[in-house]
């Protein structure tokens, strides 16, 4: 997949994440968090696991975390994939 | 899980806290909803997170249920396409006619997923018994209040006397077929005292439980439908006569001078069986 234009998902809301993705040169992955110093990596690590999934390349990853479980995580960025991405 | 469904509690699909909260309410059935409580441009990111949600959270002791989008919609097919591939107990299909349970049935048919029907139209309430009778795999059904409201062109109100002909209705039409039939939801979530009032109303004439869309509802929609106390023992007491009658060889008997006859002792075998089922007597109480 080949993430076309910018796209984004998810709300502000507690126990959610806002993802927004924009097309780059390289991937690049930043995470605002109420629960960084904690779960920083894990939720990058999410992050990245699932872009590699969709074999998303040269995206930058916005996302902004209001204590999302894995499981959100991973479909507020499924979803913002689906929304700026075409299949190549 | 039992098959007890005296609360059926409805989660906002595209609600991460409630969605991994959804067992922890009491509720005996959750109905994860993708349809009136998602708005329209987030249906495709609702259905993701409830196929993840349903992919790795474990859903514990509470019967699951997504309620899709309608048959004359463009979800409709995406919804399916996703959820039949979950692990869900069942799909409740809103607006449902004969000809949308057919086409549900049809694309469920490799998946064990049953059918729970919403009857929310004045054509879906003349029709309910045509179309619980269309699959096997339909297990019973929730009355729309609201939105049948609106198909009859009448207002809803508290009292409901506007439902008295769609509830007494389906109540028949499922009892005549074996279907659970599950009330419409009490719309004021601060009023504990009318959904006191309701759910006892509908526990009269016959339904098995009732819809809620707020889990402040719970205990109190639970508490009217359990068996009381007094139903308990008096239920004891019919099957212990029964017993005796049987070992004395006596078709019919009497207990506090009426006569007991198959339906008492079939409506005693429920009581008990409701109270094993929830807890409220262990096995060997009987």
């Amino acid at each position: 997949m080949q993430l076309v234009k910018p796209s984004k998902a998810g709300t502000y809301e507690s126990n959610d994440i806002y993802i927004m993705l924009f097309p780059g040169n390289e991937t690049k992955i930043e995470v605002e968090s109420i629960v960084y110093e904690t779960y920083g990596d894990k939720i990058e690590n999410v992050i990245f696991k699932t872009l590699n999934e969709y074999k998303i390349e040269n995206v930058l990853v916005k996302a902004i975390d209001k204590g999302a479980l894995d499981f959100t995580i991973r479909a507020r960025l499924i979803t913002a994939i689906k929304r700026g991405a075409t299949n190549d | 899980m039992t098959n007890i469904r005296r609360s059926m509690l409805f989660i906002p699909g595209n609600n991460p806290g409630m969605l991994q909260s959804a067992d922890v309410f009491n509720a005996d059935s959750i109905i994860i909803d993708l349809e009136d409580s998602v708005a329209i441009d987030e249906k495709d990111s609702a259905r993701t997170l409830v196929t993840e949600l349903l992919k790795s959270v474990p859903i514990n002791n509470v019967e699951t249920i997504v309620r899709i989008n309608p048959f004359d919609t463009p979800f409709y097919e995406k919804d399916i396409e996703v959820i039949k591939k979950t692990n869900i107990d069942m799909i409740l299909l809103p607006k449902a006619t004969i000809e949308s349970i057919k086409d549900l049935d049809e694309r469920l048919k490799d998946t064990k997923i049953q059918i729970m029907v919403l009857i929310e139209t004045s054509l879906g309430v003349h029709q309910v018994f045509d179309i619980l009778n269309t699959t096997n795999r339909c297990l019973g059904l929730m009355l729309g209040g609201e939105d049948l409201c609106v198909d009859l062109n009448c207002a809803r109100t508290k009292s409901g006397e506007e439902l008295l002909y769609a509830r007494m209705h389906v109540v028949n039409s499922s009892r005549a077929l074996r279907k659970f039939v599950i009330d419409t939801p009490f719309t004021d979530t601060n009023d504990f005292e009318g959904l006191t009032k309701d759910t006892y109303f509908a526990k009269s004439i016959g339904f098995d439980g009732k819809a809620s869309i707020n889990p402040r509802q719970i205990d109190t929609i639970n508490s009217v439908f359990n068996p009381t106390e007094a139903e308990i023992n008096h239920a004891k007491r019919v099957i212990e006569a029964k017993d005796l009658a049987l070992e004395a060889g006596k078709g019919v008997f009497s207990l506090d001078g009426k006569m007991v006859d198959l339906p008492i002792i079939k409506r005693a075998e429920k009581v008990i069986d409701t109270a094993l089922k929830i807890g409220l007597m262990k096995i060997g109480e009987e």
